[in-house]
Formats: structure tokens, C-alpha cells, sequence
């Protein structure tokens, strides 16, 4: 029989005739193949142009991720080049998606520079995601072999060494982004940071946007918040931080920024998500170096994480995160005012901190992952939250968190420093409750009215915010059927 | 003042039995209980004065409010704290802290300022209580 009939992979000196072969054909669809524990691992969600068949699609994908071009190229055959192609070795329909396919695709760990989240994303989402015979292309979900997560230091900090640092035990941080977000000078600013850290919060935030504008200066934004966050520090005896942002035009700009926050004695700085991975990487080195918690926001994310059928999950840019070695992450809040699915929010929070992921297809984790005690990423609730859902954040979100109450801290009727209380003895009470073995999601509003018994901001927080949820539906839901099992 | 350091200090004195209650989590989640003792209350005061050894065998949290009756009597003008340590891999540190006796009197803290160069300041947190000698300075 001749080995080309068929339409599995073409064999021998057919296989490099000069010409256009379908991708399923040149060894990008291997069926049989048996992922090694050494390769990277995708799930991409396609969605094939019309008539476009979804094997030939999928093949594609792995095709055009790694070595293929549009024709045959004899060169092909100056290379390994059978170890170089990507295998998709699987397609599934997505459940209740008619045209939509889940593909799973195996890439060997030598495609990829070690310790590079810029070599690892230019491969696996740098051409393919404008190929024509797709209509649209999601990466959802990636697994990291051990061999590959080692190349990465991780956190400079991670939530352990960060919780000895603060001395800060048992119970998730609090922070608040300082509002407005644009038009404080720097000497209001650092009014709004001193009385929320002197009233009980941790933390205080630059918002993804503040940077050095005519309003107000870094440098001027920078020394006024240490002369608060000094202040709130002697006023309490507790530590205290503020996450200066040193987001910039160029990475000479951010070292300078970060240089200074250095010698102003700040334990944490931030940066935003469109900085880029590699200055990401590079930020990371330098907190790694000078001994800094460095806060990541994740703004401009949601342009290509929020929609189901095209763009990068947000596990993956989670786990890519970790790995580029960053300390805090917005992770979603589930109950607050931006997307968040309670079951894909949970998935992000166990990338972020568990060392050991297990398949959860529920929680939209395809893959089990390994993170062989790599630091664990402090996830961020931020936006929309308040007070009064402390029992539902603490049963979403768990212990190791930071929530974030900017309007829920600066826009109590009291003012910024009775919001902070409001917030802090609102956990605190929440976390005795849990401690004690009660049943505190059920009892929580009766748990935060003892509670405010005894302190009038929070009574006063709870009157006026008793009513504010943000319940739409979710875009970005995990879509499983829970009898499909992925191997 | 009142220094907040630790996981309840935002809420009203705990009483012995909310104590209790809180020790017996730990033990039960299997951490060991560790009773710390202090005069001098900085932030960065990482090592307060270890009442014993960290209470690894205890099985039952009246074996550890014994341990805090005692240690409250001979350092009833000090800040003692209650932790709970974790040895699990990966974490091996603890897992909560919180303030179980303070001081009458806490006078808090004088925030110096030296003026360097290019409107910077370098910054000193001074417990007024340092002021005295060790030993002495809740008196």
C-alpha cells in the first residue's frame, strides 16, 4: 500500500516536492502523537473560515506557531525538522459552540529560549493569530513543563516573603487606589494615601495612568506619599506601603523612577501590563536586586483576554505572568464592577497561587501544571467592591489576597480615614467569624452588624453601599461539558 | 494610641475565650502555637522574645492559655502576641498573629525627619517607650 494515500502525513521524497501541501499533510496533524512530560502544551479554541475543514485549521495553527510557511521548502530538510513541528494531536468540538473546536497542540521545548516570555509568545501567538482561513483564534489555556518553568526566577518576592515583610498575617491586605484617578496635585494626592493608611489599609495605589503628567510630576508624587506613608507608619506601628508607579516612556525612564522610589524607602513599586513583556522580565530583575514587592496592573488586557472567540485567555497571560516573575496581579473580583466569572476567576487565582495545578475544566484550567516552587503571585480584587461584601470576597477569593477598596475606602460619607476602618475591622470581623468554625458566608451581614456595633464608620458603610452589585453576565465563561475528559 | 499591628487588632480586645477559640483553629489546622513577648513595639521589630519553645505537640488550646496565663503575669505591662506557624512546603512560616495583652499606657511613636539633599527626607520611626531602658519602659 502506498504510505501517501490517505490524509495523514506524506512520508519520503513526496513530502518535499516543490508545491503547496495541505499543513495536515507536512506532519502538523500526528493524531497518534503522545505529548512528552518536555513539551509545551496549547489548547487553542479555532473557528475555521466557512468550508474550512478543522483538522486542516488546527494543523494550521501548529503549522504556522512553528516551522511552516505557505508552500514546501526543500531547506526543510538541512533541519530536525520533525522534532521542530508543532503536533496538534487533538480536536474536540467546544460544547454547545457549533463551529468552534478545541486543538490541542505539543511544541517541542527546544523552539523556545529559556527564560524568555517574548520568545514564548512571539512563537505561539505571533503570526497565527491573522491567519486568513480563520475566522477567529483563542489561545486558552498553556501548559509549562518543569524543565521550561525552571528557566524563569519567578516573584522577586512572592505572598510568603511579602506577608513576613509587611508582618501582615491571616487575612487578606487591604489597599485603595487613590481617586480621581488624574488631576491631584502631588500634595492633595498624599493627603488621600495618609489618612487611608492611618485609618487601617496596608496599601495605597497609583492608578494604571498615573505617571507624570502636568498635573503632577513623579518625583512630586513620590516624595509627598513617603511623607504620608511614614506618617501613617508612625501613627499606627504598623508597616505600610504605596505602590508607586513607575510605568514610563523608556526602561531608562522606569529605572530612574524605580531608583528613586528605592531611595525614598518605598517597599513596593508597580508597573502596568502594557509596558511589555520584556520590560516586565526586566522590572522583575531589578526588584529581584533591590529587594522591591513589584506590583503589576493589567491594564489593556481585556482588549484581547474578554471575548471567548479570539485574543489570549487571561490564565495564559496568568501563568506567563508568574513566570516573568511579578508579585501582585489584578486577578478579578468576581463581585465587583469589571468581568468576572466565579468559576474562570478562581482558575486565575490558582495559577497565581497554588504550586500545583490540577486539570479543573470547570475553572477553565485544560492542563495540569507544575510550578516546582516557584513563587506564588499575590492576586489583586480591584474595582467595584466594598465593605459590605466582605463574607462573599473572603469565600471567592480566600486569605492570600489584596482587596482593593478605592471608592469603597475615599467615598465614605465620613471621609477617607473612617472608610479604612470600615474595611478593616469589616475583615477583621470576618476573619474571627471564619476562625471560629461559623458559618460566615450565610451569617455575614449579621456578622458585619455586630460588628458594627462597636464602630460607627462601618455602620455608616454598610447604610450607604447596603445595596451595590454589579450582576451581569459573565463573557468569558469556561465552556466544558462535564462528561468530555482531556488526557 | 492603640498600635495595630497584627490580625485583630482593629477590633476590641479579644477575651480569653475568643482567644481560645482562635488557638484551637491553628491547632487544628496543625500549626504549631507560639507565645511572643515585647517591650519594644517598632514595625520592624521582627523578633519579639519567645515565651518557650513554639508549641509544636499541644494538642488542645487549654495547654496553650495555661502557657498565656503565665506569661501574662510576669509580663502583664507588655505586648504579647499569640502566632501560628505553618511547616507545610512551600509555606514554613506563619499563618497568623495577633496581640493578646498591651500595655495600659501606649505613648506610640515620634516620626523623625533628617532634611538630605534635593527635598528629600530620610525618615526615623522612634517608639517613645525606647526611650527608657528595657525592662523598664512601660513602668
Amino acid at each position: 500500500m502506498d504510505v501517501n494515500d490517505g490524509a495523514g502525513t506524506m512520508k519520503g521524497k513526496e513530502r518535499y516536492a516543490a508545491g503547496v501541501l495541505q499543513y495536515r499533510r507536512m506532519g502538523y496533524w500526528e493524531p497518534d502523537y503522545q505529548p512528552k512530560d518536555t513539551d509545551v502544551i496549547c489548547c487553542f479554541r479555532v473557528t475555521p473560515q466557512d468550508g474550512v475543514d478543522e483538522i486542516e485549521a488546527s494543523a494550521a495553527v501548529a503549522g504556522e506557531s512553528s516551522t511552516a510557511t505557505w508552500t514546501v521548502v526543500w531547506t526543510d530538510r538541512l533541519t530536525a525538522c520533525e522534532k521542530y513541528r508543532a503536533k496538534c494531536y487533538r480536536v474536540d468540538p467546544v460544547p454547545n459552540a457549533p463551529g468552534s473546536f478545541f486543538a490541542y497542540i505539543a511544541y517541542d521545548l527546544d523552539l523556545f529560549e529559556p527564560g524568555s516570555i517574548a520568545n514564548l509568545s512571539a512563537s505561539v501567538i505571533g503570526n497565527v493569530f491573522g491567519f486568513k482561513p480563520l475566522k477567529a483564534l483563542r489561545l486558552e489555556d498553556m501548559r509549562m513543563p518543569v524543565a521550561y518553568v525552571k528557566t524563569f526566577d519567578g516573584p522577586p518576592t512572592g505572598i510568603v516573603v511579602e506577608r513576613e515583610r509587611l508582618d501582615k498575617f491571616g487575612r487578606p491586605l487591604l489597599g485603595a487606589t487613590v481617586k480621581p484617578k488624574l488631576g491631584l496635585s502631588g500634595r492633595n494626592y498624599g493627603r488621600v494615601v495618609y489618612e487611608a493608611l492611618k485609618g487601617g489599609l496596608d496599601f495605597t495605589k497609583d492608578d494604571e495612568n498615573i505617571n507624570s503628567q502636568p498635573f503632577m510630576h513623579w518625583r512630586d508624587r513620590y516624595l509627598y506619599c513617603m511623607e504620608a506613608v511614614n506618617r501613617a507608619q508612625a501613627a499606627t506601628g504598623e508597616i505600610k506601603g504605596t505602590y508607586l508607579n513607575v510605568t514610563a516612556a523608556t526602561m531608562e525612564d522606569m529605572y530612574e523612577r524605580a531608583e528613586f522610589a528605592k531611595s525614598l524607602g518605598s517597599t513596593i513599586i508597580m508597573i502596568d501590563l502594557v509596558i511589555g513583556y520584556t520590560a516586565i522580565q526586566s522590572m522583575s530583575k531589578w526588584a529581584r536586586r533591590n529587594d522591591m514587592i513589584l506590583h503589576l496592573h493589567r491594564a489593556g488586557h481585556s482588549t484581547y483576554t474578554r471575548q471567548k472567540t479570539h485574543g489570549v485567555s487571561f490564565r495564559v497571560i496568568a501563568k506567563w505572568m508568574r513566570l516573568a516573575g511579578v508579585d501582585h496581579i489584578h486577578a478579578g473580583t468576581v463581585v465587583g464592577k469589571l468581568e468576572g466569572d466565579p468559576a474562570t476567576t478562581r482558575g486565575y487565582y490558582d495559577v497565581c497561587r497554588e504550586d500545583h495545578n490540577p486539570q479543573a475544566l470547570q475553572n477553565g484550567l485544560f492542563f495540569e501544571q507544575h510550578w516546582a516552587s516557584l513563587r506564588r503571585v499575590m492576586p489583586v480584587a480591584s474595582g467595584g467592591i466594598h465593605a459590605g461584601q466582605m463574607h462573599q470576597l473572603l469565600d471567592h477569593l480566600g486569605e492570600d489576597v489584596v482587596l482593593q477598596f478605592g471608592g469603597g475606602t475615599i467615598g465614605h460619607p465620613m471621609g477617607i480615614e473612617a472608610g479604612a476602618i470600615a474595611n478593616r475591622v469589616a475583615l477583621e470581623a470576618m476573619i474571627m467569624a471564619r476562625n471560629e468554625g461559623r458559618d460566615y458566608l450565610a451569617e455575614g451581614p449579621e456578622i458585619l452588624t455586630a460588628a458594627a456595633k462597636h464602630c460607627l464608620p462601618l455602620k455608616q458603610a454598610l447604610d450607604v453601599w447596603k445595596d451595590v452589585t454589579f450582576n451581569y453576565a459573565s463573557t468569558d465563561t469556561p465552556d466544558f461539558a462535564p462528561s468530555v475528559s482531556v488526557s | 494610641m492603640r498600635l495595630t499591628q497584627g490580625t485583630f487588632s482593629f477590633l476590641p480586645d479579644l477575651t480569653d475565650d475568643q482567644i481560645r477559640r482562635q488557638v484551637q483553629y491553628c491547632i487544628d489546622n496543625g500549626w504549631a502555637v507560639n507565645i511572643e513577648f515585647t517591650d519594644d513595639p517598632h514595625p520592624r521589630n521582627t523578633y519579639w522574645e519567645m515565651w518557650g519553645l513554639p508549641m509544636f505537640d499541644v494538642r488542645d488550646a487549654a495547654g496553650v492559655m495555661m502557657e498565656l496565663t503565665e506569661c501574662r503575669k510576669v509580663h502583664s505591662g507588655k505586648y504579647v502576641r499569640i502566632s501560628a506557624f505553618d511547616s507545610t512546603h512551600g509555606w514554613e512560616s506563619l499563618r497568623i498573629s495577633f496581640i493578646v495583652n498591651r500595655p495600659e499606657n501606649e505613648p506610640g511613636f515620634m516620626l523623625e525627619r533628617q532634611e538630605i539633599d534635593g527635598r528629600q527626607i530620610r525618615y526615623t520611626t522612634r517608639a517613645y517607650a525606647t526611650d527608657r531602658p528595657a525592662g523598664s519602659r512601660y513602668d
